[in-house]
């Protein structure tokens, strides 16, 4: 019952961080013309965090040791 | 090899594939064994939500915004971190309640009226066909592109072209085939698709290899990378903005808008509904569908922009669609096959969602719209028919052709008008609008059905007024007035500029104003009354669906109804042979062996009313079950009482639940107690019996031979010498037996005596192996010894460790090979203490024995051939001594190399070695 809750808060907190991740004014931050890897910020940093924010699902749902 | 007659081969052979394998997952499924029945299929089958808009939409809209026609992704990925929680509420209530489609959901939870499910019917349906028309023209342009091939000419439609000759006519015509194939193949009373659905995982899959395909193409074929793409983009200024930037005409509004308007949408629209509430094989799927979907989300849009930049690159300055980007870069270079492989994942893209997409307003159409009217109409006539089943299918396989041909016409009207173009997010955003109705009637249980009603008329028409209409002024359909000067000329009814608000982009002004009207009316009518009976019956059954009861209609029940009634009502519309078959079928659940001893009782009719839902929808259902019963109308008091003792008895029920697992646990605890004592008893009385029987070995020979000797006084000496050393010998064995049996049963016990001190370890080795010198040098063995100086001190007995060294040099010496025996002593500092290791090179010891020999009486090895030759307690004497000294004795060894016994033993308290060389250190200054 526990691990049920800790996955379902796990999962909220995945939601939450992905709506501040994805949104103004975080955005913002990252808009600008320069390049990270050859590659602009802004899409790397929109690439990354969705990348992040699917780890974090994935965790949240598969891991059994609570 | 992109002639007509190899495009259109290819694409019946690819057609013909998805029917093979729809064929073969249906079978499986009438066979119980499902093919879908997996989270993986599960998720490629939700991946219907990327259609053509996006395989070839998505670098026309990067083409045009840059990274904006990301969000649409990013909203289906933020809401899927929430789907355990809202598809799985969905899913249990459609499974419960034999929900079809998102127009029924919405009727059956306020109050199963007929009105409702029509109005959502005819949201989706405009909403809709027109996306359906997009598809449409998706693949007939690309059919168009290719058949120009080697030139790369934009297709151009002629309005007036006639309809036998428009090869997007039989593409409809084929999708409708393959609709009514296997979306009505028969009525079922849950409406899945199993076939379906297989073809339609296996869809998702060719098209996100296509386009993969073609963006590592143009990325790396074309171009050396992302970062290279990215540089020749510094020649093309008028380029980089759409790789830095929000687009400007869009902002963060327009973002997080379309962030919003997409997490809704793929819940509501209604192939989405249809994959992933009503085709759910298992709802544990969701678990990793929830991010295997968002994960295949991103897998497609990784090569977007690199495409739309790399298209907007070659074909600088040459007129070609962006939107045709991913079919023309390979023909542009020559990749034929290529250009085949994209126009496969492009026809799957399209397919995929005409299918699902068709399926699910069918439905609609024909439980929500076709059904309510015939039945009010035509009540009489269709109540005396025997069997409606044939009529219900026909009805079906009917709108599925007339929605197909909606959509072509459409497309053949529309053509390149921007009303299509636009399509895509305007179809989103008149499927939010079903949001509030769903959510909170999900979640409140005061919404009511005027409040729906109500909510969802006010925010379809702010929808057609502020996005729709001005779709169509655009297109030139309407006069353009009508968008810069307001309906009737009224400044402030400027459909894009409502009521003066201005700044924002037209998706967020249309989502601002609907989601104002509707949520505004939905709340406020809501609270206008109380709810009625039946909607407070629906609110439970919908808010409630989560905790785990019975169903909660069958309570809210009062009448007398006829089983043979019932019955035949159910066969009317699902065929009597499955009414038949479904009714033996509860009869069997419930205990009674014939239908004819079957009660009417309120659970039954629940159960009737759920089959006839399935097919004809909940609010039909309710009519006709209504029409053959007996129904005494409860009083909304009465309603309300029914359904608090039933949240009562919930509460009864979950703490009962929770005493009994307490009990259950307990139980569990005694039981393992019980079982630790019974072994423990076990143990005790198999050592008693090992001892015994270990002390009757040497008593026997001893005995044996003093008989002998007693016996026959004329023995030769030489035999009597012989005779008595044995006895000897076995009495020295006898005896220590008895002294290791006592001394391991103190230890044990805790009531040996231990002198502990600080000793080095060292000097405890070196002595023990003095102290067996002679058994190594009767087996002429060689012992090494490697034993630094100066370690730390270690605290424990001296006798007791120079017992364990001799148990462990003895039982070496035991084992060696006669000759050549080698045997190594080893003595190493550890991060938190000392160990010793005793290698020899004897047989070594086999994993399985590697813990047995540490077992009392237990001697490993051939018993048979070799006498044993210890006592077999040394080891677990030796184990118990380190144990207490706060080590570990274990072995190593593999069979065949000889063994390795190891024991650590944790440093004196003070001479921890940082702390030992600091006092060296200290003394050492002293004296100096």
């Amino acid at each position: 019952m526990q691990r049920r809750i800790l996955g379902r808060d796990r999962l909220i907190a995945t939601f939450l961080a992905g709506c501040v991740l994805f949104n103004y004014p975080l955005l913002s931050v990252f808009d600008r013309p320069s390049e990270i890897f050859d590659i602009p910020m802004i899409f790397a940093y929109i690439f990354f965090a969705w990348i992040l924010v699917i780890a974090l699902m994935a965790w949240a749902s598969e891991a059994r040791s609570g | 090899m992109l002639q007509a007659p190899v495009l259109i081969a290819v694409s019946l052979l690819y057609l013909g594939l998805l029917f093979a394998v729809a064929w073969w997952g249906d079978r499986r499924a009438d066979r119980g064994r499902s093919l879908i029945d997996s989270p993986t299929i599960y998720a490629l089958s939700m991946a219907v939500y990327c259609t053509t808009w996006t395989f070839y939409g998505s670098v026309g809209r990067a083409a045009v915004s840059g990274i904006g026609f990301l969000p649409v992704y990013l909203g289906p990925t933020l809401v899927m971190a929430l789907g355990w929680f809202i598809l799985l509420k969905m899913i249990r209530i459609v499974k419960a309640n034999r929900i079809t489609s998102i127009a029924d959901f919405i009727s059956s939870r306020y109050g199963k009226s007929h009105l409702l499910g029509g109005l959502v019917t005819i949201i989706a349906v405009v909403g809709i066909v027109p996306y359906i028309a997009l598809q449409l023209k998706a693949v007939s342009s690309t059919v168009g592109l290719l058949l120009s091939y080697p030139d790369i000419v934009m297709p151009h439609r002629s309005p007036t072209m006639p309809v036998a000759v428009d090869i997007s006519f039989y593409i409809a015509l084929i999708l409708a085939a393959f609709t009514i194939v296997f979306g009505t193949r028969h009525l079922d009373a849950t409406e899945r698709h199993e076939g379906m659905v297989a073809a339609i995982a296996l869809e998702s899959g060719v098209k996100l290899v296509a386009f993969i395909a073609v963006g590592v193409f143009v990325t790396y074929g074309m171009y050396d990378g992302f970062g290279d793409i990215f540089e020749h983009l510094a020649t093309h200024p008028e380029l980089q903005r759409l790789a830095s930037a929000i687009p400007s005409g869009q902002g963060y509004t327009g973002w997080f808008s379309l962030i919003v308007l997409s997490a809704l949408a793929v819940l509501f629209l209604p192939r989405q509904f249809q994959v992933a509430v009503v085709e759910n094989v298992n709802e544990s799927h969701l678990r990793r569908a929830a991010w295997l979907f968002p994960l295949y989300l991103l897998l497609i849009n990784i090569f977007v922009l690199p495409i739309a930049l790399g298209g907007l690159m070659h074909f600088s300055g040459q007129g070609v669609d962006a939107d045709t980007f991913v079919l023309t870069l390979p023909m542009s270079q020559r990749q034929e096959g290529l250009a085949l492989l994209v126009f496969i994942g492009g026809l799957s893209a399209g397919t995929g969602m005409v299918i699902v997409e068709t399926i699910a307003l069918s439905t609609m159409v024909c439980n929500d719209l076709v059904m309510p009217l015939l039945l009010r109409h035509r009540g009489l006539a269709l109540a005396e028919s025997k069997d409606l089943s044939g009529l219900l299918l026909g009805i079906r396989r009917g709108a599925i052709v007339l929605i197909l041909l909606l959509g072509y016409f459409y497309f053949r009207l529309a053509g390149e008008a921007y009303a299509l173009v636009a399509i895509g997010l305007i179809s989103f955003a008149a499927v939010a609008q079903f949001a509030p109705a769903i959510i909170g009637g999900m979640y409140w249980r005061g919404g009511t059905r005027g409040g729906a009603l109500a909510g969802l008329l006010a925010g379809f028409v702010v929808w057609g007024y502020t996005l729709l209409l001005p779709s169509f002024a655009k297109s030139g359909w309407l006069p353009g007035d009508f968008l810069t000067q307001g309906l009737f000329g009224i400044d402030l009814l400027r459909p894009q500029q409502l009521f003066g608000l201005s700044g924002i982009d037209e998706i967020s002004h249309c989502l601002f104003w609907s989601f104002l009207a509707n949520i505004g009316a939905y709340v406020g009518v809501s609270l206008l009354r109380p709810p009625m009976v039946a909607e407070a019956t629906q609110a439970t059954v919908f808010v409630d669906a989560l905790q785990e009861t019975g169903p909660i209609g069958a309570v809210l029940w009062r009448g007398r109804a006829k089983v043979s009634d019932l019955q035949e009502l159910v066969g009317r519309f699902l065929g009597p042979a499955r009414a038949e078959v479904a009714f033996a079928g509860y009869a069997r659940r419930h205990g009674g062996r014939h239908g004819d001893r079957l009660e009417a009782d309120a659970r039954l009719v629940q159960f009737a009313e759920s089959l006839l839902a399935g097919a004809i929808g909940s609010a039909s259902a309710r009519v006709m079950v209504a029409s053959v019963a007996k129904e005494e109308p409860l009083s909304i008091d009465e309603v309300m009482h029914i359904l608090d003792e039933a949240s009562q008895l919930r509460t009864y029920s979950r703490e009962l639940e929770r005493k009994s697992r307490e009990l259950t646990a307990a139980t569990l605890e005694l039981r393992e107690a019980n079982e630790r004592l019974q072994e423990l008893d076990r143990v005790k009385d198999d050592i008693m019996s090992s001892v015994t029987h270990e002390l009757r070995t040497p008593l026997t020979s001893i005995r044996a031979f003093s008989e002998l000797l007693r016996d026959d006084p004329k023995m030769h000496l030489p035999d009597r010498e012989r005779f008595l050393g044995l006895i000897v010998s076995e009495t020295e064995r006898l005896t220590r037996l008895i002294n290791q049996t006592l001394d391991l049963a103190k230890i044990e016990s805790g009531r040996a005596d231990w002198n502990a001190c600080e000793l080095d370890l060292k000097e405890v080795i070196e002595q023990s192996v003095a102290a067996t010198s002679q058994l190594f040098r009767e087996k002429e063995a060689h012992v090494a010894l490697d034993l630094p100086d100066n370690l730390p001190l270690i605290l424990g007995d001296r006798d007791r460790l120079i017992q364990v060294m001799l148990n462990l040099l003895s039982n070496a010496a035991k084992f060696l090979p006669a000759g050549s025996g080698r045997v190594c002593v080893v003595l190493r500092l550890l991060a938190d203490g000392l160990q010793v290791r005793v290698t020899d090179n004897g047989p070594g010891i086999r994993p399985q024995d590697q813990e047995l020999i540490f077992e009392k009486f237990r001697q490993v090895g051939d018993t048979m051939t070799a006498k044993p030759a210890g006592t077999g307690l040394g080891l677990p004497i030796s184990r118990r001594i380190v144990e207490y000294l706060g080590g570990r004795l274990w072995v190593e060894s593999v069979p065949g190399e000889g063994a390795t016994f190891l024991f650590t033993l944790p440093f004196a308290p003070q001479h921890e070695p940082a702390v030992g060389q600091q006092e060296q250190a200290a003394q050492g200054g002293r004296r100096g």
